[in-house]
């Protein structure tokens, strides 16, 4: 617990000391991805000297705070150390990325104080065992990264991107607050340990209802998720790299926590979990496809991701509602690694983004094109991170979703409702897995194959500090995919947990043939590009065949819109379309766009929102800026408070 | 052993299926048509010459073909193509199966999108929509087999004891069927003869590639639709635990699919691009219906 404990000391001090050499930024970036690096490796080890996240072995740590009855108690358990481990690893390669990225700017020191301090944060939510201490932390953790998403504040853009973040989260945190402060009032303690005989006493409709609401607004299930696809873009990519990879998980830690302390789970908060993850992981995927900016589209990749993740989940609870705990355990294991899979290529996915934006200063798709050429070691990187998030053998989207179906497919047989939830996970699983593979095969097509759409200055790799992160996170997810085995022992032991049962070498087995699978189709496919080597002895250039046109330009390139344009047909999305067409019989101009809007943005909040604001601005008779005023309402509100007391 | 016979049976006498089938066309059009290994001879002299690649092109184009063909390949491990077991068999492989072709079939698209030509990405772009479409229907008719055998593995389903039978297998076949003909680009939903129509998939994305990666190509494309038509062939004929002419039987099952193929695209257009994906919902209604009943 004490390597714990220095860890988040370390990265605390390095955030302190970037701060201080803010007017220097190089230093200020040696400090604080100095520090958040070797943070990492502490935190790291912490895990490890506790077994390991593969170990059901704890460490705790509880002293009482000045506050009466709160204790500042934190508690490294199997769940808390699967949350734990994928957030130092990526926070370590997201902080070298970002002293790459930053360079020279005179916001590096705030930005890495916010940065190394989110970490903190977030370490202590996955770890706090004392509601105040964890909404406390809840909430650190969303004003720092508020703070990150405003770095660039002099776009109004941005800011309005923060400030949405802003509000959406903290409607979360609200019910959050009414949860704790029910369980509170249940049991007369703010401890974790105390919360079952609480949860006990409340209505499990209300539990899950709060905990849904609340933590699903950070996960990004739909459609709580609009904050996501404005913060995202505006954010650096490291700090989107963090928050998609690792903060907004929180939030699924937090409903798994929630549960945990719940004494029963029935079967349809199983189905609703799952239904919830269903419309998230479909529309996700579909609004992704819609998206030009690459950034946006990652970001609706995350909601799709959560909703993958909010269906193994929900598998794993209504395999349990039904006494099936081998079910349960395998869709637990699922759900879980996929929360660490989804944080390395996530991860590495925006790096790239972030990358590529950091060279050609385009989030476009459509304007980008033929990097692959110029940036070699981000196209690979990039390439291996679509791989992963389509699911394709051997990388290890594919380990976590391979779980999930076996999850589906194991309680198929069972009768009622049970079987046909669990084809429709099956299908629904199916049909992600398709969308995903055409959006990323638009996303990487478009954006490093073919030629480049419009003169990109000089772009080439960037810098060492960005390159290494995203290669090392690409590694990762290959590895994992080629030894599911090892990797899915991080996962058995709080899935274990969950399902009440579940042994670690169930899982190796089960995925032993998968890991064996995938190395022979990595060794057949370089046995062919090698025997293809063989039989070509001599290769000829000539320009790709244009069926006999002879003056292409890259203007005629199919473009990501393009690419996308018969699956948006098909789903209506409520796409926007504006053409400008060619007048006349010497046509000049002529433009087509589309425009995607958020259906549950502008279908339910914007309305909604509006009618708030509406209702509200009559009380703004009251703020008049007049301090005579406002003494008087201080005057007042204290004699009413003094009758209150009296009577 | 006798698993590694099939397997190897498979790869031999893959590039007949595309064979027979154009020998049914030519019978149904009044020709004599091509030999049915003509595949042979044509696999044999792209072999034999060197490639020309676009200035566009990058390793994705030249790796293209070696993953398709690879993942290919390792798919046709899991399938029991033949009239034994599967080379490979363990629970949760028909998911893998599934991947690994999603696998073939990203690369595949991106090669043809690295050529930068609008044909190109014209072929990708439908590839990946239908391909989306139907993945939904592969997986409901898996999960029908998958719930009356009790087991998720290819092998176990097939030889299970408990088959499906009557209604609901008619209803699965009809919708492997639908797939079989989907993934395999044939009409109705793309037509394997066109090379510069506008409704062209599959063959429009192969048309930069030359030589041997065109090779790697054509011989993949018969090994998957071996597969395919391994696991309609599978479901329809009876085969014993240990029967004999498990082999005979199966062969003759897989070029009866083959000119039941040529049948079809003898005796039918291809649907207007629009009504494909009607088609290909129609496959996972059509396995819906076998889940209620099984």
């Amino acid at each position: 617990m004490s390597l714990f404990v220095t860890a988040l000391l370390l990265l605390a001090a390095s955030a302190v000391s970037s701060l201080i050499f803010h007017s220097r930024p190089q230093r200020a970036a040696l400090c604080g991805a100095g520090g958040a690096v070797l943070a990492s490796i502490v935190g790291l080890a912490a895990l490890f000297v506790h077994g390991g996240p593969g170990s059901g072995h704890c460490g705790s740590l509880s002293f009482p705070l000045a506050l009466p009855g709160v204790n500042f108690h934190i508690l490294l358990d199997p769940l808390s150390k699967l949350f734990l481990a994928p957030m130092f690893i990526l926070c370590a390669c997201a902080a070298v990325y970002g002293a790459g990225y930053a360079g020279h700017d005179k916001r590096t020191g705030p930005g890495f104080f916010f940065f190394n301090l989110l970490t903190v944060s977030m370490a202590l939510v996955f770890t706090a065992r004392d509601a105040v201490l964890f909404l406390a932390a809840w909430e650190m953790m969303t004003i720092f990264s508020f703070l990150l998403v405003v770095t660039d504040y002099s776009n109004a853009e941005t800011r309005r991107a923060g400030w949405i973040y802003l509000v959406a989260t903290h409607i979360g945190t609200a019910f959050l607050l009414a949860l704790f402060a029910l369980a509170w009032h249940k049991c007369g303690s703010t401890d974790f340990d105390a919360f079952p005989k609480a949860f006990a006493a409340l209505p499990f409709s209300a539990v899950a209802a709060m905990a849904l609401v609340g933590f699903g607004t950070k996960a990004g299930f739909f459609p709580l998720h609009v904050w996501l696809p404005r913060a995202h873009p505006a954010a650096p990519s490291h700090v989107s790299a963090v928050m998609s990879g690792i903060m907004i998980k929180t939030g699924i830690y937090g409903i798994l926590r929630v549960l945990s302390l719940c004494p029963f789970v029935p079967f349809g908060f199983g189905a609703l979990l799952a239904a919830t993850g269903l419309v998230s992981g479909v529309l996700g995927v579909l609004f992704a496809l819609a998206q030009h900016d690459i950034k946006r589209l990652l970001a609706y990749h995350s909601v799709e991701n959560i909703g993958i993740i909010a269906l193994g989940l929900g598998v794993g609870y209504m395999a349990l509602a039904c006494g099936r705990r081998d079910i349960a355990f395998i869709a637990f294991a699922g759900g879980l690694l996929h929360v660490v899979n989804h944080a390395l290529f996530k991860g590495l996915l925006f790096l790239g983004a972030g990358a590529v934006y950091h060279e050609t200063g385009l989030r476009d798709i459509d304007r980008l094109g033929g990097l692959l050429k110029i940036m070699p070691l981000t196209g690979v990187a990039f390439l291996a991170g679509c791989a992963a998030i389509c699911a394709l053998p051997p990388f290890n989207g594919f380990v976590s979703e391979f779980l999930i179906y076996s999850g589906a497919f194991k309680m198929l047989p069972s009768g009622g409702g049970a079987g046909y939830a669990a084809l429709a996970v099956v299908a629904g699983l199916a049909l992600i897995g398709g969308l995903a593979l055409a959006c990323f095969a638009k996303a990487f097509g478009v954006i490093f194959l073919g030629e480049p759409r419009s003169k990109t200055s000089a772009a080439c790799d960037a810098g060492r500090l960005m390159t290494y992160p995203m290669l090392a996170l690409a590694a990762l997810c290959l590895l994992v995919g080629l030894l599911p085995q090892f990797a899915a022992r991080f996962a058995a032991v709080p899935a274990a947990q969950l399902a009440g049962g579940g042994f670690a070498a169930e899982l190796s087995a089960r995925l032993l043939p998968v890991g064996i699978i995938a190395m022979l189709a990595a060794l057949a496919i370089a046995a062919l590009w090698l025997l293809r080597d063989l039989m070509i002895d001599s290769e000829t250039s000539a320009a790709t065949w244009g069926c006999g046109y002879t003056a292409p330009s890259a203007k005629i390139q199919y473009t990501a819109s393009s690419f996308a344009q018969p699956l948006m047909d098909m789903f209506g999305l409520g796409a926007v379309k504006t053409l400008e067409a060619p007048q006349g019989y010497f046509p000049q101009k002529a433009a087509f766009s589309t425009h995607t809007p958020d259906m549950a943005a502008s279908g339910f909040f914007v309305p909604v929102f509006r009618q708030i604001e509406e209702k509200l601005s009559r009380l703004s008779v009251i703020q008049r800026g007049v301090i005579h005023a406002y003494i008087l309402y201080i005057g007042v509100a204290l004699v009413a408070l003094l009758v209150w007391a009296l009577l | 052993m006798r698993s590694f016979a099939d397997y190897l049976i498979a790869l031999l006498l893959a590039p007949l299926l595309p064979g027979i089938i154009n020998r049914v066309k030519a019978f149904f059009g009044g020709r004599k048509g091509q030999s049915v290994f003509q595949l042979y001879y044509d696999l044999q002299k792209l072999v034999s010459k060197d490639a020309v690649y676009s200035t566009t092109t990058t390793w994705v184009f030249r790796l293209g073909p070696a993953v398709a063909l690879g993942a290919l390949l390792c798919a046709l491990a899991l399938v029991p193509a033949g009239g034994h077991g599967a080379l490979a068999a363990f629970e949760g492989d028909m998911i893998l199966f599934a991947y690994l072709l999603a696998l073939g079939r990203f690369f595949t698209v991106l090669a043809a999108l690295d050529t930068g030509s609008s044909f190109e990405g014209m072929g990708a772009s439908r590839e990946v929509f239908f391909s989306a479409l139907a993945e939904p229907g592969i997986f409901i008719a898996l999960a029908v087999l998958a719930r009356k055998a009790g087991s998720f593995s290819l092998e176990s389903v097939f030889l299970s004891d408990n088959p499906v039978t009557g209604t609901p297998l008619l209803l699965v076949l009809a919708a492997l069927f639908i797939i079989f003909l989907s993934e395999n680009c044939r009409i109705p939903v793309d037509d394997p003869n066109t090379h510069l129509e506008l409704t062209m998939i599959h063959e429009v994305m192969a048309l930069d590639h030359g030589g041997p990666d065109l090779a790697l190509i054509s011989y993949g494309a018969a090994v998957k639709l071996w597969v395919f038509g391994a696991l309609l062939v599978r479901l329809a004929l009876p085969f014993g635990a240990r029967g004999a002419h498990n082999g005979i039987l199966f062969l003759c099952g897989i070029f009866t699919v083959a000119i039941v193929a040529g049948v079809v695209e003898s005796s039918m257009a291809r649907l207007r691009l629009n009504k494909v994906p009607a088609l290909l919902l129609s496959a996972s209604v059509l396995a819906f219906a076998a889940f209620v009943l099984v």
